[in-house]
């Protein structure tokens, strides 16, 4: 079995008062599988059921009907919840909202501490955590007085140091400026080639994931679509009128086709444009 | 209906161990229904720069004038009048709806100004339709029955019934999905148009700010760097990547087929004429169409 995450025929309704009349399903009869070291991107309007589902990995709710498998725990088995929670990390989109502590290090140490790990391991992971993330010349600072890419950085040490078998980024780069954004996509991107995480990343930044393994794409609750970055944003009519965007350079191809020029449309990256451009000189 | 700035030094917990200087010799002038764009790293000192508009901040040295009177000069009655003038708009300030229905909460800036129940409510109705909402639909909600974007819409709604000239926003489409955002940016682009408002708009989206603005302001460790129009602005690319900005992909692309193409303009950073830029250097103008 190498499917680190299942989740199987899941529904979710949130709990509403009885005079209330009964919302749509949050999620409605979800199949989903994810192999180990895959980079998967999440996409969806606000209220699609995005992170409905990543709250449902983490077992921070739990599904109305179906079952969800971590590492072969089914987050419905209370004796499991913990160690459901450290093989799903999650990072949050406000990093002054996940960071606790009031020097770097130590808030690294706060969730290895809640597990209970042995203190010299825990100054290992730490070290560890830190130098991944290449923050360790960072570790004595103050967390509010880093950029709010480093903060991101920081979190994503706290996680690491939890030792994670995925983790689920849930838009980590909606509040940073261009360089925080970099930074934090290009420490993602390592974490999955470089360490094999696997990566849940849920974003309204098209760009960011001209490089996923797949992508999946949520309309009211629903797998709207689903496949590589190619077959996925080449459906730009659907995804438009779902209230999306298409990376630029997929929008620009598209742009010019309709002027009937002869543009491929699966043109994802900058650097396949201008190859794709400069034939025609 | 402009605002000057003159020499504006900030300095945060001045003469305590945790003294810190945010902004340094800040000097401009934005000139009445100017739609600008201002953009800058983390900490540059964006938010610091904006609360001294409207006086929630003051300045530590330097002075700020608003249609040429200082804004200090005559304390709380100018300042009470100036914040009604100068609408700020808060980053996530869905956080601050408090009330039980979006009307009233919308209606609580109008009624602190002591105007009459009459005009309160025509400009609670005119606000939440200026944001896009059906006022008949949401107006007796409660604005936490909202979607993230409609209570978004809302908390603007709330400082535009305070009839603002200048209206400042501190980047309104954080965490919005690409309609919200779309939507929310159209709206404040009418607004500037129909009502000749002053509009600085903080983002940290290279697109949208090049596709809205007239001028940009660049800030880097609480200095201006640059106060121009887009296009001078983005085509300095690698003085804003080394400030931890960025462009516009298509600025980026434009810049690299300059390369094989000498003629082309890289001055460019919309998605639109980017097209027409391709199609009239690289597709001489429509001859490759077969």
């Amino acid at each position: 079995m190498d499917h680190i995450i299942e989740v199987r025929n899941v529904t979710y309704q949130y709990p509403s008062l009885e005079n209330e009349k009964k919302e749509q399903p949050a999620l409605s009869n979800i199949n989903l599988s994810i192999q180990r070291g895959e980079f998967v991107g999440i996409i969806g309007h606000n209220g699609s059921g995005k992170s409905t589902l990543s709250k449902l990995l983490n077992a921070i709710i739990l599904p109305t009907e179906g079952d969800i498998i971590i590492n072969g725990m089914n987050t419905k088995d209370p004796d499991k919840l913990w160690k459901v929670r450290q093989s799903a990390g999650m990072v949050f989109q406000n990093p002054d909202n996940q960071l606790v502590a009031t020097v770097v290090e130590e808030d690294i140490a706060f969730g290895p501490e809640n597990l209970g790990v042995p203190t010299d391991e825990i100054w290992e992971r730490i070290d560890r955590a830190l130098k991944t993330v290449d923050m360790t010349d960072f570790r004595k600072k103050k967390p509010h007085l880093l950029s709010g890419g480093q903060k991101q950085r920081v979190a994503i040490a706290g996680i690491l140091a939890m030792e994670p078998e995925c983790i689920v980024f849930d838009e980590p780069t909606a509040m940073l400026d261009p360089a925080g954004r970099r930074e934090v996509m290009n420490t993602i991107k390592m974490l999955n080639r470089e360490k094999n995480m696997t990566v849940l990343h849920i974003t309204h930044y098209m760009g960011e994931l001209v490089d996923a393994d797949r992508i999946i794409v949520l309309d009211e609750g629903r797998i709207l679509l689903e496949g590589t970055p190619d077959e996925v944003f080449t459906q730009i009519d659907l995804l438009k009128s779902k209230g999306l965007d298409v990376p630029a350079m997929m929008e620009l191809a598209h742009q010019l086709s309709l002027r009937g020029y002869p543009v491929p449309q699966s043109v994802l990256h900058i650097k396949d444009m201008v190859t794709t451009l400069c034939q025609f000189k | 209906m402009s605002i000057q700035v003159i020499n504006l030094e900030h300095i945060y917990s001045k003469g305590s161990p945790f003294e810190y200087k945010a902004l340094t010799n800040i000097n401009l002038t934005t000139i009445k229904g100017e739609f600008v764009g201002l953009i800058g790293h983390t900490g540059s000192g964006k938010s610091t720069l904006i609360q001294h508009f409207n006086g929630l901040l003051k300045p530590t040295s330097g002075t700020i004038l608003y249609d040429g009177i200082d804004i200090f000069a005559n304390k709380k009655k100018s300042l009470k009048d100036l914040r009604r003038k100068v609408g700020l708009v808060f980053q996530y300030p869905e956080y601050q709806l408090f009330e039980e229905t979006v009307a009233k909460d919308v209606a609580y800036g109008p009624g602190n100004l002591g105007y009459d129940q009459e005009k309160i409510e025509s400009l609670v109705r005119e606000s939440i339709e200026l944001v896009g909402l059906d006022y008949d639909e949401i107006a007796e909600k409660s604005p936490f029955e909202l979607s993230g974007g409609q209570m978004r819409r809302v908390a603007i709604a709330g400082v535009l019934a305070m009839e603002p000239e200048v209206l400042i926003l501190d980047e309104p489409t954080a965490g919005l999905d690409p309609r919200g955002r779309d939507e929310i940016l159209g709206q404040i682009k009418n607004l500037h148009k129909k009502r000749k408002m002053t509009v600085i708009l903080v983002s940290h989206s290279m697109e949208d700010i090049g596709r809205l603005v007239d001028k940009i302001i660049v800030m880097a460790k609480g200095e201006i760097v640059v106060y121009d129009t887009p296009a001078k602005v983005f085509s300095q690319v690698k003085k804003l990547e080394a400030i931890g900005l960025a462009v516009p992909e298509v600025t980026y692309l434009l810049h690299r087929l300059k390369e094989t193409y000498p003629e082309i303009r890289d001055d460019i950073y919309t998605m639109e004429e980017a097209v027409v830029e391709i199609e009239r250097v690289v597709f001489k103008g429509g001859q490759h169409v077969h």
